[in-house]
C-alpha cells in the first residue's frame, strides 16, 4: 500500500538517511515490475529514480558502475557508444527499468543464454542495510573474491535485505552482427528438440527463445557476418525456418525485451524451468482461458501472461514469481530454511523492510 | 574431555574411519599454503551425505570446530585444520550423481574431483568451465567454498558463475537445498551467497553444475616481447579491439626461465615476457577473429609470434604456463603465490612497482597472471631456512596486496582469503562491512564452529612453521600445480 509519505532521494547518504528515518521502508525504482513492491503492510516507498546517473565507466576495464535509479536505457546508451554491452539482455528498457530494479528483480532477457544471467555480470554492490548502514561489497575489478558474495545475494532479492544504492557490472564487447533464425517447431516436442539439441552444438548460439502460440523458435547469432551465414545455413539445414531481415530481428527482439506479447494490465509471472519441464509447463497453461506463453533461455525460463482478472490455476510445480498483476507472488514451489530468516535478521534485525513473503 | 569426544565420534562411523593417530594426523596439517600447519584432534572420513550430516550435528552439540578438506590444495590456507578441531574429509563423497544432456547440467558430490566432470560430460561435447590449476586433483566441493577460478575467467567468470544450485549442511546442522536445476531463478540467490563462503557457513555436499558446449576450434598464440610493458599493451590492445579471447595470460622472464629448466618449456629466446591468447569457439568464427588477433599482435612489437598449429602445440604451451608455479621451485627453496587484483589498465603500473618492492626487499619476484581480468600471481621467492626469509617474503606479499587495495582491486582474485590474507581484510572493507560480514557468518554458523580463523582477522591464530619447506608433496610428485 502506497503512502502519501514516499520519499525521493539523490544520493546513496540520503537514501542511508531515508531508510533510518521510517519504521518501514521500501526502495522501488521505475515500477515496471509493479507487484515486487506491491506490499501488503504499510511502508514508506524510497524512490531511487532520482538517485541516477553513472558514477564510472572504464570500457578497457569492462565495468561499470552506476546509481541504483539509473535507468537501463542510459546504460545501455553509454556501453554501446563503446561498443559494449550487458550480456544478459535486461528487460523492460524502453519502459523505464531502472538498474537497481532489476538486479532487486533478478531478470534478465534472452542473452543469458550464452554467457550468463544478471548474477553472472554483478560484480559489486553499495546498500543501505536495516540499520541505515551504507556499505560496499564485492569490488569494482572483474575478479574478485574477497569476502562472502552479497551481490549475488541482492539478485532477485526485492529490497527486502537491503537497499541498493549503487552497482557494478562487468560487461563486454558487443558481437560486430547477429543473425536471427526463425524456426518452425510444429508442436511442444518439436520445441523441446530444438532447445535440447541445438544448445549442445558447435553454433554457440546467443539466444534461443520460443513462441508457442505461433509454433515458432528463434535462434540468435552473434558474431563476424561472414560466419554467422555459415553457421545459418548449417542450423536451416537441421531445421527449416528463414533468416529474419534486420528490421524484424529488431522488431522480435524489442519485442521480447518489453513483453510485447502479454496483456495490458494482466498476470505477468515468470517461471523458472528446465527444456524437460516445458511440455508440461505449457500443457497447465492451457487450462488457462486467455492465456500466454513465452518460453526463453532454450527452455530454462517460462513467462506466463493473463488478461486483466484472469487468475493462475493451481498446480504451478516450479519456482515463480509475479511481476505484473494481483496474484501471489510466490505462486510456484518455494523452498523454505531457518537460515533464511536468520540472514534477514542479520541485514535486517528490525525489520524495517518488508519480508520477501510480502 | 578430547578423548570422550573422539570416544562419541568413533561412534559414528564404522571402524578406521575416524583418525587420530599422529601419524594420520600429521598427513593432514596442511594444505598448498605450506607454511602453515595445525593438528587437528581427529580426521573423520565420511562416506555419504547422511554421515557428514551426522559428523557436523555432532560438532554442533559438543561445539567442536571442523574443517572441511577435499583434496587440500587451497592456497589461502582454506583447509587449514583448526588445532583440537575435526577435519572432515570428502574424497570418499565422490559420486556423479547423473549428467543430464538435455538440461545440460550435472549433479555431483562434493568430493567429485574438478576434472572428471569434465571427462564425464564430454561424451556429450559438454565440459565445466571452471578450470584452476590443480583441476585434476582439487574437489567441487573446494570449489564452491572458495569461489575458484582459472585461466578462463574473462569470458566463463568464476566457480560461482557455473553453480545453479546445492545441497548443504550448515554449521547448525540444517540441511538445505539453494537454487536447482534451472539455469533462471526467482528470489534471493541464496546459491549465490553460499558459494565463495569459504567453509563458514557450512558443508556443500551435492552441487548441480551447469555445463557448457566444448568450442569446436581453439587458436593458441605465444608471442614473445623485450619487455613487460610492450606484453601489457598487447592485451590493452586486444581489449581494445573488441575480441573476447578466453584466456588472455603472461609470464615473464623469471617464470619463463622456471617453466624451461622445469619441463623444457619452448619458448622465444631472450623474451622479457611471454602472452597467450586464446581464441575459441565455431571454427568460422575462429578463422575470422585469429586474422583480427594476428593484426593487433603484428603492431604490437613482438619479437615472436608462434601459432599452435595442433592440439599437441597448444597442450605444449598450456604445460609451460600451468607448471610455471611448481617451476618456480627450482629457483628457490621456498615461495609465497599471491593473488591481488589490480585494474587491467593499472598492469604496467602494478608489475613495475612490484619490481621496485621487491628490489628494496632484497627478494626474487617471478609473475605469471591473468592478464584479461587483473589477476596477478607474483610468486615471492625466499628461503625458509634463514631466520627472517618467510618474515621478509610476508612483508613483500602485504605490500603488494596494499598496493591492489590502493589501486581500487582485491587482495584476492580466486585463491580466497582464507588464513593467508585475513589480515588484510580491513583494509579493504570498512568495520560496518566486516560487522555486516560476521553477522552473516554468525547465521550460517552462531557457534562459530565451521572453519573458524579463517577470512576474518580475529579467531584462533594460525600456526606458523617452515616444517613443511619447499613445494607441497604433491606438487613434488607432479600431481597438482598452483596457479
Amino acid at each position: 500500500m502506497n503512502t502519501d509519505k514516499d520519499m525521493v532521494v539523490t544520493t546513496p547518504e540520503e537514501l542511508a538517511e531515508a531508510v533510518q528515518s521510517a519504521p518501514r521502508v521500501l526502495a522501488v525504482g521505475a515500477g515496471t515490475k509493479p507487484r515486487l513492491s506491491a506490499v501488503a503492510s504499510d511502508v514508506v516507498k524510497i524512490s531511487t529514480v532520482k538517485l541516477s546517473g553513472i558514477v564510472e565507466y572504464e570500457p578497457s576495464e569492462f565495468t561499470f558502475t552506476a546509481l541504483a535509479g539509473t535507468p537501463v536505457k542510459d546504460i545501455a546508451a553509454a556501453l554501446a557508444e563503446r561498443g559494449q554491452y550487458l550480456p544478459f539482455d535486461p528487460l523492460l528498457v524502453d519502459a523505464g527499468a531502472t538498474i537497481g530494479g532489476t538486479v532487486a528483480a533478478g531478470l534478465g532477457g534472452p542473452g543469458r543464454f550464452r554467457f550468463g544471467g544478471l548474477r553472472d555480470f554483478i560484480v559489486g554492490v553499495r546498500f543501505v542495510d536495516g540499520g541505515g548502514r551504507l556499505m560496499r561489497m564485492g569490488g569494482k575489478v572483474v575478479k574478485n573474491a574477497a569476502g562472502f558474495d552479497l551481490p549475488k545475494f541482492f539478485v532477485g532479492s526485492l529490497g527486502r535485505f537491503g537497499a541498493l544504492a549503487e552497482v557494478t557490472f562487468k560487461v563486454f564487447p558487443r558481437a560486430v552482427t547477429t543473425r536471427t533464425l526463425r524456426l518452425g517447431a510444429v508442436d511442444t516436442a518439436a520445441m523441446t528438440t530444438i532447445f535440447t539439441e541445438a544448445a549442445g552444438q558447435r553454433w554457440e548460439l546467443d539466444a534461443l527463445e520460443a513462441w508457442p502460440a505461433e509454433g515458432v523458435v528463434y535462434a540468435r547469432l552473434a558474431g563476424p557476418a561472414a560466419a554467422l551465414d555459415v553457421l545459418a545455413a548449417e542450423i536451416f539445414s537441421r531445421w527449416p525456418g528463414a533468416a529474419l531481415t534486420d528490421d524484424e530481428a529488431s522488431r522480435c527482439w524489442n519485442g521480447v525485451r518489453e513483453f510485447a506479447w502479454a496483456h495490458d494490465g494482466g498476470e505477468l509471472v515468470k517461471v523458472a524451468l528446465v527444456p524437460g519441464a516445458v511440455a508440461g509447463f505449457l500443457s497447465w497453461t492451457q487450462t488457462m482461458a486467455g492465456a500466454r506463453t513465452w518460453v526463453g533461455l532454450g527452455g530454462n525460463v517460462g513467462f506466463i501472461s493473463l488478461p486483466r482478472g484472469g487468475t493462475l490455476a493451481d498446480g504451478l510445480a516450479w519456482p515463480a514469481m509475479t511481476l505484473r498483476g494481483g496474484g501471489a507472488l510466490w505462486p510456484g514451489k518455494r523452498a523454505d530454511a531457518k537460515v533464511y530468516r536468520a540472514v534477514k535478521a542479520a541485514l535486517d534485525p528490525q525489520g524495517r523492510f518488508p519480508s520477501i513473503e510480502d | 574431555m578430547k578423548t570422550d569426544a573422539i570416544a562419541r565420534l568413533m561412534a559414528l562411523l564404522p571402524k578406521g574411519r575416524i583418525m587420530s593417530g599422529p601419524a594420520h594426523l600429521a598427513a593432514y596439517e596442511s594444505d598448498g599454503l605450506t607454511a602453515f600447519a595445525a593438528r587437528p584432534l581427529a580426521v573423520a572420513v565420511p562416506e555419504t551425505q547422511d554421515e557428514v550430516i551426522q559428523i557436523v550435528r555432532f560438532c554442533y552439540a559438543e561445539k567442536l570446530p571442523f574443517v572441511a578438506r577435499g583434496s587440500g590444495t587451497s592456497l589461502s590456507g582454506g583447509s587449514l585444520p583448526v588445532k583440537e578441531g575435526i577435519v572432515i574429509t570428502l574424497n570418499r563423497l565422490n559420486r556423479i550423481v547423473r549428467i543430464d544432456p538435455a538440461g545440460r547440467i550435472a549433479v555431483v558430490e562434493a568430493g567429485v574431483v574438478n576434472s572428471h566432470v569434465t571427462t564425464a560430460a564430454q561424451k556429450y561435447g559438454l565440459h565445466f568451465a571452471p578450470d584452476p590449476s590443480s583441476q585434476s586433483i582439487c574437489t567441487i566441493g573446494g570449489n564452491v567454498a572458495f569461489n575458484s577460478g582459472g585461466a578462463h575467467c574473462l569470458k566463463y567468470g568464476m566457480t560461482s558463475n557455473h553453480v545453479l544450485g546445492l545441497k548443504a549442511v550448515l554449521a547448525t546442522g540444517e540441511v538445505v537445498e539453494f537454487g536447482g536445476p534451472s539455469r533462471e531463478q526467482v528470489g534471493p540467490d541464496w546459491t549465490g551467497l553460499f558459494v565463495g563462503n569459504e567453509g563458514l557457513f557450512g558443508i556443500a555436499l551435492e552441487v548441480t553444475l551447469q555445463l557448457l558446449p566444448r568450442a569446436e576450434t581453439f587458436h593458441t598464440v605465444l608471442a614473445g616481447y623485450d619487455s613487460l610493458e610492450k606484453a601489457g599493451d598487447a592485451v590493452s590492445a586486444v581489449i581494445a579491439s573488441g575480441l573476447l579471447p578466453g584466456a588472455l595470460e603472461i609470464m615473464d622472464a623469471l617464470a619463463l626461465e622456471a617453466a624451461v629448466a622445469a619441463v623444457h618449456a619452448d619458448y622465444p629466446p631472450n623474451a622479457a615476457a611471454v602472452l597467450i591468447v586464446e581464441l575459441e569457439g565455431p571454427r568460422e568464427v575462429v578463422a575470422w577473429d585469429r586474422v583480427r588477433l594476428q593484426e593487433i599482435l603484428a603492431e604490437s612489437g613482438a619479437m615472436e609470434v608462434r601459432v599452435a598449429k595442433d592440439a599437441a602445440e597448444r597442450l605444449a604451451i598450456w604445460k609451460g604456463r600451468k607448471s610455471a608455479f611448481s617451476a618456480v621451485g627450482r629457483l628457490s627453496p621456498d615461495f609465497i603465490v599471491q593473488d591481488g587484483v589490480v585494474p587491467r589498465r593499472k598492469l604496467g603500473e602494478a608489475l613495475k612497482r612490484i619490481g621496485e618492492m621487491a628490489s628494496e626487499a632484497r627478494l626474487r619476484v617471478a609473475n605469471v597472471f591473468h592478464a584479461g581480468d587483473g589477476n596477478l600471481h607474483p610468486l615471492i621467492m625466499y628461503n625458509g631456512k634463514e631466520a627472517d626469509g618467510l618474515a621478509r617474503a610476508e612483508a613483500l606479499a602485504g605490500k603488494i596486496l596494499r598496493m591492489c587495495i590502493v589501486m581500487g582491486g582485491s587482495i584476492t582474485g580466486e585463491h580466497g582469503v582464507g588464513v593467508e590474507k585475513r589480515d588484510y581484510m580491513p583494509e579493504m572493507f570498512t568495520t560496518n562491512e566486516l560487522d555486516c560480514m560476521k553477522r552473516l557468518r554468525a547465521a550460517f554458523d552462531p557457534l562459530e564452529i565451521a572453519n573458524p580463523g579463517k577470512m576474518f582477522p580475529e579467531g584462533a591464530p594460525a600456526v606458523m612453521t617452515t616444517a613443511q619447506h619447499g613445494l607441497h608433496p604433491l606438487e613434488k610428485a607432479g600431481v597438482i600445480t598452483r596457479e
